[in-house]
């Protein structure tokens, strides 16, 4: 197939599988089918596109050109195939997750629920195989409102209240800040299309350099900088895989992953370091990772908990965009995905211990430990994975974010980094020490709660052991990173 | 027929008004309308063709030469104008069948077809005339006829509304009357092309710059410029359904024509600027856009919420015109036009609701979203782009908006217009919230969608919401030729 072809295709078979489901939607059992063919194909086109990708071929589709100038075009460069890479994995998994979960729980509304799943990821790919700012930005607003009955997807007061807060900030951010920044950008650049080396350099006075760029740093409001993090933990009274694959990785990763790409294709490295735009604002990411932490450890419900801890996580990645060095590029890059196999067994095990006990609480879990081996032996995996040890994935992207750090000689921001690995030790892993070790308020021994049904454990296990994989062999995402940082 | 194009596109629906007048009742008079309006976009269609590719008509009404016979003179902005309007009455008829008979007593419905019709002639006659007094002529015929469509609204504050709009429009009028008067006083000639010639000459004189001021604000009156924008509200609130569609697309579109034309074609280039024309159209569009969003925000009836909203926007066209520049009539141009597609689409929508419920309060639409999927399909995309989220229409107007505001840095307008953004999904946000996020009330449980016939034009206006937000190039083309076309340099 022409790669033209297999571009178009990741972005239609979604949205095709969203048809088909909605068509089967009185068969749940051909929904479901349909849900897992399209999810398997779709990951099978990205590993395909990867390979072909990193042999050297070259990726593009142009569709239509609404304004002069600015066109709906794609691109594929190794940052977007990354993340594509990451989403179109990830989806598979979450579908066989999702359906054990929707069933065990006996959700409403099935349809519509896979449905909606199905198009996020459409805009998420979309997202991923921009190649210009305005097409970014189509799919980065069409992601929020494809998520949005996701969220509200209950229905309960709460949700709707969850499901306001969510679009108005996402909405709000983008409409007002987003969108000026890309405004800004076309006036004085003449382009808005991604560039190697940028495409502001010599066309923007430096002074207001730091301006815009604190535009799209609050204006990607994805990226869940404080003081605009409050949709995240709203956005967790969806439904546990939404919360799992959507945010912890395809709709926050599209944040950070849009803020990555302004920082190297629109400003380009190079004119951030001369030009000191990032010096001031990399405290706001600094204190994000600070206070995010510290907010988690405040929360017993365990969704929020982890909720607050992907707030802190994401402004990893965007001290890394920040710092600018080829380092720092790389380890945030990498946490795109270290991240996201971590965060998303994590969300995987809340959600199995909720199908299977229906507690939300942390302060509940003493003693699950022994019922449920696997469900916390896998949270135990993603929770050092995100702490940073080994032999997990998670170590790779701080080693190459700590040593992006000691590049630009900023060692307080290093203490940070190590303060916050502390915090994130302190937050996590009480979780199935509790489980495992504490005995229940009762002391009553759980004998009659088992593991939750089979394929979530399936999940479970996949993220985990490629938790486990990526620090033997972080090699794939390692050479993406590598080369959207600029490197040979 | 192609030499008496433009003619007959305001000679056929003023002879057929009052043959729909005197038709018997039944459905016959809507097919005249309908016929009428289609042959019209057809016309209209071919019109802006002809003057794209061959360049501007001129036509001399009765073989008298202008500058003494009446001359109509069309170039691409009204030939756009033209097709916006009759473009929007040949949709909006299709829709008119069933909602005017459900709000129209039986006996007035012929009436109301001739009434409409002779509005529908007015507002092309303004839009193809090139003569000033033959333009307040046709302004007369609309208004008074749109006076009598808003008065056959169904509940009682129809005829206080239409009183009211009357006092205002005859005001306005009156205003621009005399402004006319006094500029034939110093030029002798009331022919817009003749008119730019002399009025370089006489552009100082105190007496010009009187019936400019006057002009001005008469216009401003029809438009419903903030602050003078009262009578608009109410109007389009108690107005019937298919009134409120067609005035809401179509006459506040052609009020801004008149603006742009005498303000840029007219008059000499940098007049408005010289004057302090062009920062008051700033300042009225700045503070239209807060505070009618902020007072949309707080409207329990979705029809007047959406007049609001409509006041708002034409606060950005009033920027546009108002930064006079290129690039802002530019914007100016786009957004009148998309406005049309996106208010068309969403009032059509409310008045579905309406045709079923009879109501468009909040209270009483609460939970209809789930009843009434298409039409909610609608108010959601309509809201979208009333917003400017990528993918519609109106994210173009806003796109275009801002960078004629970041080309003049007029920062305070750039973050205006977001706000105004930011303020209209709050409001839009409420309906959206009543109609689907409330549970359906009892009465309202046993409501079904509305008719394919008021479904299917509305649908043709939420699609062109998305067709023109994914393909600008026919709108921005045509807005950019008409800023040449008026005259306006780039700066």
């Amino acid at each position: 197939m022409s790669t033209a072809t297999l571009l178009l295709l990741t972005l239609l078979l979604p949205l095709l599988g969203a048809v088909g489901i909605i068509a089967a939607g009185r068969y749940p059992n051909v929904r479901e089918g349909v849900t897992l063919v399209t999810a398997s194909l779709v990951a099978i086109l990205v590993v395909i596109i990867a390979y072909r990708f990193l042999g050297g071929e070259e990726f593009a589709l142009f569709v239509s050109e609404p304004i002069p100038g600015i066109a709906i075009a794609f691109r594929i460069e190794a940052l977007g195939m990354l993340f594509a890479l990451v989403a179109g994995l990830l989806w598979i998994v979450t579908s066989i997750y999702a359906i054990g979960y929707m069933r065990g729980l006996n959700e409403d509304n099935q349809t519509r629920f896979f449905a909606a799943f199905a198009v996020a990821i459409s805009c998420a790919m979309g997202v991923a195989f921009s190649d210009n700012l305005f097409t970014l930005f189509l799919f980065y607003e069409l992601l929020t409102l494809s998520t949005y009955p996701l969220v509200a997807h209950s229905g309960t007061a709460e949700a709707k209240r969850g499901g306001r807060i969510y679009l108005s900030i996402l909405l709000g951010t983008s409409i007002g800040l987003f969108l000026l920044g890309i405004l800004i950008t076309w006036f004085v650049a003449g382009s808005v299309t991604f560039q190697d080396g940028g495409v502001l350099a010599g066309k923007l006075d430096p002074a207001w350099a730091g301006l815009l760029y604190a535009l799209f740093l609050f204006g990607i409001g994805k990226a869940a900088l404080m003081p605009f993090h409050r949709w995240l933990p709203a956005a967790m009274v969806a439904p546990t895989p939404v919360s799992a694959l959507l945010h912890a990785v395809a709709v926050v990763k599209a944040g950070v992953f849009t803020l990555l790409k302004v920082t190297i294709y629109i400003f380009g490295g190079d004119f951030i370091l001369s030009n000191d735009v990032t010096g001031g604002l990399i405290w706001v990411a600094a204190a994000t990772i600070l206070f995010a932490s510290l907010i988690a450890m405040g929360k017993d419900n365990l969704k929020a908990r982890l909720a607050y801890s992907t707030v802190s996580q994401l402004s990893y990645i965007a001290l890394g965009a920040m710092l600018a060095t080829k380092s720092g590029l790389i380890g945030a890059s990498m946490h795109i995905a270290m991240h996201a196999f971590a965060k998303i067994t994590l969300f995987f095990a809340a959600g199995a211990i909720y199908v299977a006990t229906n507690k939300k609480l942390i302060s509940e879990l003493n003693g699950l430990g022994r019922a449920m081996p696997i469900t916390f032996g896998a949270f135990l995996i993603g929770a050092l994975s995100i702490i940073g040890l080994p032999p997990f994935g998670g170590m790779w992207s701080k080693w190459y974010l700590g040593l992006g750090i000691v590049e630009t000689g900023q060692l307080i921001l290093l203490a940070v980094l190590m303060l916050s690995s502390l915090l994130n030790v302190a937050y996590l892993l009480p979780i199935p020490i509790r489980a495992f070790f504490s005995k229940s308020a009762g002391g009553e021994q759980y004998t009659e709660i088992k593991e939750a049904p089979k394929t979530i454990l399936l999940a479970m296990i996949v993220t985990s052991t490629a938790c486990a994989l990526l620090f033997f062999y972080p090699d794939p995402f390692y050479q993406l990173a590598n080369l959207a940082a600029g490197g040979p | 027929m192609q030499d008496h194009l433009s003619l007959l596109l305001v000679v056929i629906p003023l002879v057929a008004a009052p043959v729909a007048a005197v038709l018997p009742q039944g459905r016959l008079p809507w097919f005249v309308a309908l016929m009428v309006t289609s042959a019209c976009a057809t016309l209209a269609g071919m019109q802006l063709w002809a003057v794209v590719h061959d360049g501007v008509i001129s036509y001399e009404l009765g073989g008298w030469a202008p500058p003494w016979g009446i001359e109509y003179r069309i170039d691409v902005v009204n030939a756009f104008v033209a097709l916006i309007v009759s473009g929007i009455a040949a949709i909006t008829l299709p829709y008119a069948l069933l909602s005017v008979e459900k709000e129209i007593p039986d006996h007035q419905i012929p009436l109301f077809y001739s009434a409409f019709l002779l509005c529908f002639a007015g507002l092309l006659g303004i839009t193809q005339t090139g003569d000033i007094f033959n333009l307040f002529v046709f302004l007369e015929i609309s208004s008074l006829s749109s006076y009598a469509l808003i008065s056959l609204g169904r509940r009682r504050q129809a005829l206080t509304s239409a009183y009211q709009y009357l006092i205002m429009g005859t005001l306005g009028a009156t205003f621009f009357l005399i402004g006319v008067g006094l500029i034939y006083a110093q030029t002798g000639t009331l022919n817009m092309m003749d008119l730019a010639e002399r009025l370089p000459g006489v552009s100082g004189l105190k007496t010009i710059h009187t019936g400019f001021a006057f002009i001005m604000i008469g216009f401003a009156l029809k438009l419903a410029l903030f602050p003078l924008h009262l009578w608009l509200p109410n109007a389009y609130t108690y107005a019937p359904s298919v009134i409120t569609v067609f005035l809401a697309s179509t006459a506040t579109k052609v009020a801004l024509y008149v603006m742009v034309r005498i303000l840029f074609t007219v008059f000499p280039n940098g007049f408005v600027t010289a004057t302090p024309a062009a920062d008051l159209f700033v300042l009225s569009g700045i503070a239209g856009i807060l505070s009618a969003s902020v007072y949309a925000i707080y409207q329990v009836d979705v029809k007047r919420l959406l007049a609001y909203s409509s006041v708002a926007q034409i606060g950005y066209m009033a920027l546009g015109i108002g930064f006079a520049s290129a690039m802002g009539v530019t914007a100016a141009i786009i957004h009148l036009f998309n406005h049309a597609l996106m208010k068309g689409a969403l009032f059509m929508a409310v008045g579905a609701i309406i045709y079923r419920i009879g109501a468009c309060r909040m209270e009483n639409i609460e939970g209809l979203g789930r009843q009434m999927p298409w039409t909610f399909g609608a108010i959601v995309i309509g809201g979208l782009s009333l917003i400017g989220v990528p993918g519609t229409a109106g994210f173009i107007s806003k796109w275009y908006l801002v960078l004629a505001a970041l080309e003049q840095q007029a920062w305070i307008s750039v973050v205006v217009i977001l706000t105004g953004s930011l303020l209209a999904m709050v409001y839009m946000g409420k309906v959206i919230e009543a109609l689907y996020f409330k549970p359906v009330t009892e009465t309202n449980i046993v409501v079904k969608e509305a008719p394919m016939l008021l479904l299917t034009p509305t649908w043709i206006l939420v699609i062109a919401n998305i067709y023109f937000g994914l393909d600008a190039e026919f709108t921005v083309g045509v807005a950019e030729h008409a800023a040449r076309a008026l005259g306006v340099v780039a700066k």
